[in-house]
This record gives C-alpha cells, sequence and structure tokens, in this order.
C-alpha cells in the first residue's frame, strides 16, 4: 500500500530527471502508471465488502505519533478508484492533447505528483501525513494551473488557488492538533472510539469550524470559491481531474471522512445546510449566466460540491446515500463534459456557447458522449444521475419542518445545473454548423474515446445499479454513516411525490433551456456586481493585509541600524524592568563591599567628569582626550585591585587608540549637530534606562555566590603543569593558547585592513595602470 | 567601593549607548569604546575586588600560599582589551576613508548603495 502511494512521487521525479533520455512514444508508457494502480484498487472491492476497512501500518515519526498508516475503507475506496481510473483516462487523453509541448514531461510529473498526493489524502489514516499530502495537492494544484507559466492570468490564478488553499489547509491543521489534543490521537480509526469524548468537549466548536473552513476552501464552497473559475486557466485535462473529479471533492471527503466521528450535532448540520444550499444555488444561478464553456461547467461543478455539502449537512442515512452516489456520478458526468470541453477547444479554437453548433456532423462520437454526459447531469432515467438525484429528493422531503425549503432549493439548483449541462453536453453539437467551424474534424480516438468511456459507465451504472450498489456504494454508506444499514439502489421508486419532483424538475429544465440562450448582455450585465463578489471583497482583504504588513516592516525594518538597537534596548529594557519591579528584591550585602581609600575616589570622580565631557563636549580633540582619560582610569583601576597585566595592556592600548585618534581624525571639520533637542533627550532617558539597568544586573550577579574552581584549577596546576608563575599569562598562552592564536590572527586581519585602507587608492592615474 | 564601580559601570554603557545612536560616525566610535570599557570593567569587576594579590605565583613558591585575585575575568579582560583596539583603529581608518571620500561624517548620508566612488 505504502508503494502504491509512494510510487506517483517517485515516478514525478524520475519524469522530471530522465524524461529527456526517452523517446516520443513514451507517453504511453505513463499512463500503465494510474492504469496499473486502477487495476491494483479493484483487487481490494471483495475485501471491503466483507470486512469493512483494513489497516496498513508503516512507522514513520513514532516520537510525534505521526505514523504511515492507511485505512482503506469504501469511503476511501471509491476515492482511490476514481483517482486512478479518471486518472487514467486523463492520461491517455494527455498524450494527445498536449502533443508536442515542451514541457509535457513536466505535466506528466506534476499530474502523477498530484495523483500520488490524492491517494495519499484519501488513504492516510493519521491526521498529520493526510495533511501533509493535503498541502501538497495544493502544490501541485498550483503547478499544474500554472502550467502556462507566460501567461500573467494563468500565475495569477495558480497564487490565489494556492493561496486560498494554503490557508485553509493551514486552519484545517489548528483543526487536526486540537483534536489530537482532545481526542488524544492523530489516527483516525482510534479517535473513532471517543467521538462522544470529543462531541462534548467545550473544543468541540473551534475543531469543527476549523475543519470547515479547510474543507470549504479546498472544495470551493460560499464565499471561498473563486479560485475555482480561476483555476480554469489551467489545461483541460487538469481542470477534469483536478478541479471537476478529484481534488476539490477533497474536502467533500473531509466531511464526509468526519461524519461519524464530528457529525450528528447541531452545528454541524446547520452550518453545513446553510453554506452547501447558498453555494449550490449560487453557483447554479452563476453558472447560467456564463457564455464560456469551461466556466459554465466551472461554477456547475462549485453548485455540486455545494449539493454534496448540503447533503451531508442534512446528515440522514437517505442524504448520506445520496451524497455517495452523487460524487461518483458526478465525477464520471462531470469529468466526460470538461474532456468534451477540451475537445471543441481543441478542434475548433472556441469555448463560446454561444457560438458553437451542429458539430455532431463532424464529431458524431465526442457528440453521443457530450448527450449521455447532459442527461446523466440533468437525472434522466436509466442514467447514474437519475438515482443520485432520487435519493437526494427523498433526503430532503424527510428533513422535518424545513423539508419544503430544502427541496426546493434542490429543485432549484437541480433546473439550474440541467440547463448548464445541456449547454455545456448538447448545445454545442446541435444546429447548423457555423460556417467557421466547418474545418474541425473528428481528433484522434485517444481524446474521445476517454469521455465515451465515462458516458457509458454513467449509463451502465444507472442502468443496472445492482453493478455497484453491493460492491461499492454498499461500503461507501457504512464508512459515511457509520451504521450497517443495508441499502438497496432501485431504478423505478414506484409512482410518487419523488418521482413527480423528477419529472418536473426535468421539464421545467427542458423548457428553459428551451428558452434561455445562453447571452454575452446578461453576463456582461451580471459584472455590474463585481465589487461585492467575495472575490472582490476578500482580494482587497489580502491587500491591506499586505500594505499593513508593509507599514509594519517599514516602522521595524527602517534601514536605520540605531534604530533597530532603540527598538531591541528599549523593548529589553522595559522587560526587564518590569521583572526587577515586579518581585525582585534588590539589596547591597555591605558585608562583601570593600572600603572606600581617598586615591579611589579622586579617580572615581576623574572618571565620571571624562566620560561626561566625552559626551557632552562638542570639539573632537576634547571628546578624544576624555576618553585617553577613560582609558586611564580604568587602567588605575586594573592596578589598584591587582591586575598588573591588565593594566599594563590597558595602558599602552589607551595610548595608541588615543594617538591614532588624533592623527587620522583631528583634521577633520568639526562636529555638526544632526539631531533635534527631542530625538537626543529621547535617546538619553533610553540610554539612562540601558544604564540603569546593567548597573541593577551587575549588582544583582554580583550578590550571587560564585564558584572559583575554575580559578582554582588553573591557579593550583599553573606552576606544577605549566611551568609558569603568572597565572593570567599562563592562561592565555598554554591552557587558552589556540584562542590567543587565533586572536592574534585577527588583530593581523585588522592590521591588514588598516593598511590597505590607508593604501587603498580608488582614482588611480593613468599612468600606474 | 564595589558600589562606585557599579555606578560607574552602568554610566559607561549609558553613555556608550547614547553616542553610539548619534548620526555621527566619530561619535558612534566614541561610544563603542565607552561600552567597551564599561563590559571590561563589568567583567573585571565580578571577578571581586582583591587588593595587593595578583595572580602570580612568588618565587620558590609551587602554588599560592595566599589570597590571590581571580585571574580567569582578568585573561578575558585582557583578550577583550587587545580585539577591541583591533576592532577600534580598523574603525577609525575606515571613517577616515569614508569621510574622505564622500565628504561626510553623517551615517544617515550613507544610506545609498549607489554612490559614485
Amino acid at each position: 500500500m505504502l508503494i502504491a502511494v509512494i510510487l506517483g512521487f517517485i515516478f514525478a521525479i524520475l519524469v522530471s530527471f530522465f524524461s529527456r533520455f526517452f523517446k516520443k512514444a513514451i507517453p504511453f508508457v505513463y499512463s500503465l502508471l494510474p492504469l496499473s494502480l486502477f487495476i491494483f484498487f479493484l483487487q481490494f472491492l471483495g475485501e471491503i465488502k466483507s470486512k469493512g476497512h483494513i489497516l496498513f501500518h508503516y512507522q514513520w515519526i513514532p516520537s510525534l505519533g505521526i505514523d504511515l498508516s492507511f485505512r482503506l475503507d469504501g469511503l476511501s475506496l471509491l476515492f482511490a478508484l476514481m483517482i486512478t481510473g479518471i486518472g487514467a483516462l486523463v492520461f491517455i487523453y494527455t498524450t494527445y492533447y498536449l502533443k508536442g509541448h515542451k514541457y509535457l514531461d513536466r505535466f506528466y510529473g506534476y499530474l502523477s505528483m498530484f495523483m500520488a498526493s490524492m491517494l495519499g489524502v484519501v488513504l492516510s489514516d493519521n491526521l498529520m501525513s493526510m495533511f501533509i499530502f493535503w498541502e501538497l495537492t495544493s502544490i501541485s494544484s498550483y503547478f499544474l494551473i500554472g502550467f502556462n507559466n507566460e501567461d500573467p492570468a494563468s500565475r495569477k490564478s495558480a497564487l490565489t488557488a494556492l493561496s486560498i488553499t494554503g490557508f485553509g489547509g493551514l486552519v484545517m491543521l489548528s483543526g487536526i492538533i486540537l483534536l489530537q489534543a482532545v481526542g488524544g490521537s492523530y489516527s483516525f480509526t482510534e479517535l473513532l472510539n471517543s467521538s462522544e469524548i470529543i462531541k462534548n468537549s467545550t473544543s468541540y466548536g473551534w475543531i469543527i469550524a476549523l475543519f470547515f473552513v479547510g474543507a470549504f476552501t479546498k472544495s470551493a464552497q460560499f464565499p471561498f470559491h473563486f479560485w475555482l473559475p480561476g483555476a480554469m486557466k489551467a489545461p483541460t485535462p487538469v481542470s477534469t481531474y483536478l478541479h471537476s473529479a478529484t481534488m476539490v471533492k477533497a474536502g467533500i471527503y473531509l466531511l464526509a471522512r468526519f461524519t461519524p466521528l464530528l457529525g450528528d450535532t447541531f452545528w454541524w448540520n446547520s452550518t453545513l445546510i446553510t453554506v452547501g444550499a447558498v453555494t449550490m444555488v449560487y453557483a447554479a444561478i452563476h453558472s447560467v449566466l456564463r457564455v464560456d464553456l469551461k466556466s459554465i461547467l466551472a461554477y456547475s461543478t462549485i453548485s455540486a460540491l455545494g449539493i454534496l455539502v448540503f447533503l451531508i449537512g442534512i446528515g440522514t442515512e437517505k442524504a448520506l446515500l445520496a451524497a455517495g452516489i452523487f460524487i461518483l456520478a458526478h465525477a464520471l458526468y462531470k469529468a466526460a463534459l470538461f474532456l468534451i470541453t477540451g475537445i471543441i477547444d481543441h478542434e475548433t479554437g472556441s469555448r463560446d456557447v454561444t457560438k458553437l453548433a451542429g458539430l455532431q456532423q463532424v464529431m458524431m462520437p465526442v457528440a453521443v458522449a457530450g448527450f449521455i454526459a447532459a442527461l446523466s447531469s440533468a437525472g434522466v432515467p436509466l442514467l447514474l444521475g437519475f438515482i443520485s438525484k432520487e435519493v437526494m429528493y427523498e433526503a430532503t422531503l424527510q428533513f422535518g419542518n424545513w423539508a419544503i425549503i430544502l427541496t426546493a432549493l434542490a429543485v432549484l439548483t437541480k433546473i439550474l445545473l440541467l440547463v448548464a449541462g445541456f449547454w455545456a453536453g448538447i448545445k454545442p453539437f446541435t444546429g447548423a454548423l457555423p460556417e467557421e467551424f466547418k474545418k474541425a474534424k473528428l481528433p484522434s480516438p485517444l481524446l474521445w474515446v476517454p469521455p465515451l468511456l465515462l458516458g457509458i459507465m454513467s449509463l451502465g451504472f444507472g442502468a443496472f445499479p445492482s453493478l455497484i450498489g453491493q460492491t461499492l456504494i454498499q461500503p461507501v454508506f457504512s464508512s459515511i454513516s457509520g451504521t450497517d444499514t443495508v441499502i438497496q439502489l432501485k431504478l423505478w421508486h414506484g409512482f410518487n411525490l419523488v418521482l413527480i419532483l423528477s419529472i418536473f424538475t426535468l421539464v421545467s429544465g427542458g423548457a428553459l433551456y428551451w428558452f434561455l440562450k445562453p447571452s454575452k448582455e446578461i453576463f456582461q450585465k451580471t459584472l455590474r456586481f463585481e465589487s461585492i463578489s467575495p472575490q472582490n471583497i476578500i482580494e482587497s482583504g489580502s491587500k491591506i493585509f499586505a500594505s499593513f504588513a508593509g507599514i509594519w516592516t517599514r516602522f521595524f525594518q527602517n534601514g536605520y541600524l540605531r534604530n533597530y538597537v532603540i527598538t531591541i534596548l528599549a523593548f529589553l529594557t522595559l522587560l526587564m524592568a518590569y521583572r526587577l519591579f515586579g518581585g525582585v528584591n534588590i539589596y547591597v550585602d555591605w558585608e562583601q563591599i570593600s572600603p572606600v581609600s581617598h586615591y579611589e575616589i579622586i579617580v572615581v570622580v576623574l572618571m565620571i567628569i571624562s566620560i561626561l565631557f566625552a559626551i557632552s563636549t562638542n570639539s573632537r580633540s576634547v571628546s578624544i582626550v576624555a576618553l585617553g582619560v577613560v582609558g586611564f582610569a580604568n587602567c588605575l583601576f586594573f592596578l589598584f585591585y591587582s591586575a598588573p597585566d591588565l593594566a599594563m595592556t590597558q595602558f599602552s592600548i589607551d595610548t595608541l587608540t588615543v594617538l591614532l585618534f588624533m592623527l587620522v581624525l583631528v583634521k577633520l571639520p568639526k562636529n555638526k549637530q544632526y539631531s533635534s533637542k527631542g530625538i537626543k533627550v529621547r535617546d538619553a532617558v533610553l540610554s539612562l534606562m540601558f544604564g540603569t539597568l546593567i548597573a541593577i544586573l551587575t549588582l544583582e550577579v554580583f550578590e550571587e555566590p560564585s564558584s572559583y574552581e575554575v580559578s582554582k584549577y588553573f591557579a593550583d596546576n599553573a606552576y606544577l603543569l605549566a611551568k609558569g608563575r603568572n597565572v593570567v599569562n599562563v592562561i592565555l598562552v598554554d591552557y587558552r593558547g589556540f584562542d590567543t592564536m587565533i586572536e592574534t590572527v585577527v588583530l593581523v586581519i585588522a592590521a591588514v585592513g588598516v593598511y590597505s585602507l590607508i593604501k587603498l587608492d580608488l582614482n588611480p592615474s593613468k599612468k600606474d595602470l | 567601593m564595589e558600589i562606585l564601580l557599579i555606578i560607574i559601570i552602568g554610566l559607561l554603557h549609558a553613555g556608550g549607548l547614547y553616542m553610539l545612536l548619534r548620526r555621527s560616525m566619530f561619535k558612534m566610535i566614541i561610544g563603542l569604546i565607552l561600552l567597551g570599557n564599561g563590559a571590561n570593567l563589568l567583567i573585571f569587576l565580578l571577578g571581586r575586588l582583591v587588593k595587593g594579590h595578583p595572580p602570580v605565583i612568588e618565587d620558590g613558591m609551587k602554588v599560592f600560599a595566599d589570597i590571590y585575585a581571580d585571574p580567569v575575568p582578568q585573561a578575558l579582560v585582557l583578550t577583550a582589551i587587545v580585539i577591541g583596539f583591533g576592532l577600534q583603529s580598523f574603525a577609525i581608518i575606515l571613517i577616515k576613508r569614508v569621510y574622505n571620500v564622500l565628504h561626510t561624517d553623517d551615517l544617515d548620508e550613507l544610506n545609498s548603495t549607489d554612490e559614485e566612488i
């Protein structure tokens, strides 16, 4: 199982590095990867049906509780089959669709990376590894949307999609961590046992809110839906695969997966119903306002995702069953519609639904596929879409007081989606063929066989629901609902309210298709509301955030080093002052303090005066001299307190510094006054606070008893081991000899630097060259 | 006496920081040197003050017979003084050079990197 998931990543790496060694025939070989995985997953059908779920466990980071454990049950098997099955068709389709594209290998690399990550999402039992795969799908989707990397619009859409889904992923991560904190495990299977504890905990609201944001962003729910139409900038195979059949369903997967764990509470149901209903109606209305085939499909996909969220929100057994069937039905017909759109685009160069017509004259098989897909999307009997629609109406009708409203919303959405589906699947093929498309011809079977195959599946599963009823849908239903109820898929439910609603949907949808023609004018009118669309609001929100970040950064990273120093030290001082005033007992242990003699007082006074001079004077020479005095006073302190070596060093160095200063700098003009009085006062206050802080800290440290073990070791062994009487010298040249050597090197570097700065001639005259 | 030294250490740090925050490069170096002196004195003080007993073993003895000043901070400070000198001399020459080329002592006029040199 691990290999099945990882294979796509290995393949992606191989393709991107070694493709140049392969020849052109190789794209067909690529398609073997999803195909073989599809067959691999098919063989689990029987086992899942009998056992319920299978766990595969591989250790990864045991110390953090993160494992690569995979859980294969009905839900994940359905997704795995969709991912690999539709993946195989898309791989085959792409061989012709992008034939001869210079980055074809790269495309396959991204595509297989996506497939592997998506498999990881639906198979992971460990929530952390699921999160990692989840983010990997966002990243591969980013690459695929931006595949036409020279088109700025592509890049922008890719970035929008990545920021929305990436943001949602991060929010979900916090949800996962919170869930782990409450439930005590990252493993979904283990968490299932503590479902009641989690639902009753105080964090429950937060957990579901965080998960909702993750699911809604991924599955393009209102108000995060707008990245999906933008993502249609990707090549059509990508739209088919990621943005209709699989990736956008990851959010649905998440909600379905967590239904037995977190579901069936008031907030869970009401939030999902509200968001789902708003999304499905909003997007369905939008889908019939568009004229670009891909936009129509994008909005109808969003609407379908809304239906799924809505159904999961209703949460009754019927609704969950409807969701399970609809996931499959939608994947089959929507992928087919996208592939057909791709063919039309490829052959005619147009996706404008107002112009396209009569193409059945030149591409009959494609027309057949489009016809089946459109009918399935409409929910015509004998097609899988019909069954899902029937069960959905049953579910909404059973929903207590709200049944009428919910059913009405569902019917409205279905009617509008019917129109959208007909526009995409039937309108381009009927009527008279316009002059400009006369040259279009039937493309290679590589393009039209995949959608036709999908259509045949819609038809087969729809006409003979028993084909999938027990093998696939039953396990899916069991894993979403967490119950053992046995389900029955029937073609004929008897003559009842549901059937009337179904007929009403078909008739009014057909009538609407007849009267409502796609029109650019209506589309233009909707643009007026663009300024209040969620996309605009969120985008301007992100702009405000960016400019706030800019202001924030410019305030702190303003390019003036001294302001950085001020910020850091002011913060440090205030923080320490807060701590010091807040309970540290500052005292002086007079026992430890040595008495003061009069010559020491003289040096102290001298030092203070010269410090003040060095700071306040405006003359360079005076401040250099004052600095010299500070150094010499320091030297005297060393001398008083038994440090002759220090005194000697300080003396010579101080002398040298003053001399150097005098020689080099005295010729500079007088100091100018750069700063205003206010700034000086501010700096002075900060400096005094900082100085006081250092003094207090010194006092505190001084009062602490200290250990002299190291000193004692050096003192005891200086003569015995190192044959030296001056302990300080012994430490420097013997015990810490290496340090001293490096220090010498540093001095040499400084000396070389000084020398070269003096000798450096920036404007050499020509004769030197 | 330690109290007086602590006051001086605080003063050196305060003065050093104040000068470091000036726009003039010359004052900045003064600030650097003051800070260095303050830090040296701080380390030295924390080795405790001992009068008249340098850490030198008397002739004919193999170990210390009497109390002695802590040699470790002294070794540290000695290193610090020397390194500090390396830094100071380099900085002094550098600002001289900058002044010769750009004719300014003002740090804020060095913010642009496109200066013709």
